[in-house]
């Protein structure tokens, strides 16, 4: 009898880089005591008047599967919440989609646009899903690099110059993560004229839309011409601080939200009903949690930026999201190295940045959405880490 | 009041001790201009103190009863009910007094150390005034929330895994 085994997985999947991200978690929690800078959610419980509506629906008997794009009411809310803060119209019939998290969201429309082959323009630093969700979605990404000089923005050059015959899509996502850099509607409009030339599609992930602190957010689909080229993605779990309902959404031309609502139908059926309830009651009530949370990012922020400069270290102000992305070239260590070795010297995790790209290499990335004690206590064994350094 | 003011006094309400030279950071404002925001605030009467929210029942040592009181009263010509509610407010033991709207008039909470203390209180000084007409006690048996504080033992903190994209 053969006893020999053949692999039974899929080249795909072996060829799949696992996540850098997973190899610091299993280090950071290993050890006591550490104060992580490493989470990319907020610190904040779900306002409570959500998770009540959730209770409530369950109570109601509401347990059984929604329509599969979601809930009507859902659709019809996420699309007066887009109309009344960025000013994008969409169609709830059959323009809304209600995902399990923005990030199948993302699977979807890559799985509804791309031939074998065709590529994507993936802005990097950025969220570790996109290049391996272009991948399986069966097409190619090819990166752009940005620069802290240009504060992690990307220039309308770059994409003109990686794009080929065969590029379909291009990954926007602003505010960033890991960077937290907010696109400007100047630099938008700019972006969309080399979209519009090319014949395009834009697949924008704004999941950080509602936490900008400066300038006010500009959705991608808002810039003129561009809603028949724009896939916009976003859901509850940044905002709304509710991460583990996963919940998202995603809205965009029609005959897209239907093949997206499609391959949704055949894989997931729909997204959790009793975490649409509690959406619901996030749209219809939840703006006062939204912006007492968003001030407080936003002193965190300034906080962490000052401090960082207090230590000597170089850090771009970050117009959204509750990410900073310092430099810590300075050091001489890698990324790598110095998120390791400040972990076990001083007990603080962050996100080592070359995670999120090779562009991010000697950067690090810290989450600002942590109590402001732990926050100061981090700074303080920052800046003795960074002193012994150099 | 300067938007600056009022996210310091927030600030501040949240937490006293919240250490200046990190205010002053998170609302981008010079160190010695927070200091200056705070001596303003202080002098004007916006801060009228810095207090701290005790969970007594975790202390062994300490015993002592918490009442609030519903209080009927007549309003006295020109004064209304200031008069009167000055005259409840100004005993030590009196902790807090609201003139509420509804079926009754004031509001008060007083602490003492034992129930029968707070009834002698209550049959021998507020409601011998002459302005109360009646009064109802209410003895409060167990805290949940104080002044936005939830006295929870149970909570174990943060509940998000340490590294997440």
């Amino acid at each position: 009898m053969n006893t020999q085994q053949r692999s039974y997985l899929s080249e795909t999947a072996e060829q799949i880089k696992p996540s850098g991200i997973r190899r610091f978690f299993d280090l950071a929690t290993q050890m006591d005591n550490v104060i992580s800078l490493g989470v990319g959610e907020p610190d904040f419980i779900t306002p409570w008047n959500v998770i009540e509506a959730s209770f409530h629906s369950l109570e109601q008997g509401y347990t059984a599967y929604t329509a599969n794009a979601g809930l009507l009411e859902l659709r019809q809310e996420i699309s007066k919440y887009l109309r009344n803060n960025y000013e994008v119209e969409y169609n709830p019939e059959n323009q809304v989609i209600v995902t399990v998290g923005a990030s199948q969201a993302i699977d979807l429309a890559l799985r509804a646009v791309l031939n074998p082959g065709e590529e994507v323009i993936v802005i990097e630093p950025c969220f570790v899903s996109y290049a391996p969700a272009v991948t399986l979605a069966g097409g190619k990404p090819v990166i752009v690099h940005t620069s802290a000089e240009d504060d992690f923005k990307v220039q309308p050059e770059q994409i003109e110059a990686a794009i080929t015959s065969k590029t379909k899509a291009v990954i926007v996502c602003s505010p960033n993560n890991p960077t937290g850099t907010l696109l400007a509607k100047e630099e938008l409009i700019k972006i969309a004229t080399v979209i519009e030339k090319h014949d395009l599609l834009v697949i924008s992930d704004e999941i950080y839309a509602e936490l900008t602190y400066d300038e006010a957010f500009t959705s991608f689909s808002a810039i003129e011409g561009m809603m028949k080229r724009t896939i916009l993605i976003s859901g509850f779990s940044k905002a709304f601080a509710m991460t583990g309902w996963r919940l998202g959404y995603a809205v965009g031309p029609k005959e897209i939200i239907a093949a997206m609502t499609k391959i949704h139908q055949y894989t997931i059926m729909c997204a959790p009903t009793m975490a649409q309830h509690g959406a619901l009651e996030a749209l219809r009530n939840g703006n006062t949690s939204v912006q007492e949370m968003k001030t407080s990012y936003r002193q965190r922020r300034n906080f962490v930026v000052k401090a960082l400069k207090d230590i000597g270290i170089s850090c771009h102000l970050p117009g959204g999201a509750f990410y900073v992305f310092p430099s810590i070239k300075k050091t001489g260590l890698t990324s790598e190295k110095f998120a390791e070795e400040l972990l076990k010297k001083e007990k603080v995790a962050v996100v080592p940045g070359n995670v999120f790209g090779e562009s991010g290499e000697g950067y690090i990335r810290c989450s600002y959405a942590t109590s402001l004690k732990q926050l100061d206590e981090s700074m303080k064994r920052i800046d003795r880490f960074i002193h012994e350094q150099v | 009041m300067e938007k600056k003011e009022l996210e310091l006094l927030k600030l501040l309400e949240g937490n006293a001790r919240l250490e200046t030279k990190n205010i002053a950071k998170m609302i981008d404002v010079s160190l010695e201009d927070t200091k200056k925001m705070i001596t303003k605030l202080e002098t004007e009467g916006a801060i009228l103190g810095y207090s701290t929210v005790v969970n007594w029942s975790k202390v062994l040592e300490y015993e002592g009863v918490t009442a609030m009181i519903d209080v009927k009263v007549t309003p006295s010509r020109g004064v209304g009910f200031d008069k009167v509610a000055e005259r409840i407010y100004r005993y030590p033991e009196v902790k807090a007094v609201y003139l509420m709207s509804g079926a009754y008039d004031l509001s008060i909470s007083v602490e003492g150390k034992t129930m029968m203390e707070i009834s002698r209180f209550v049959s021998d000084k507020l409601s011998t005034l002459d302005t109360v007409i009646s009064t109802t006690t209410h003895f409060v048996l167990k805290k949940y929330k104080h002044d936005g504080v939830i006295f929870d033992d149970n909570d174990d903190g943060d509940k998000r895994i340490m590294v997440t994209p």
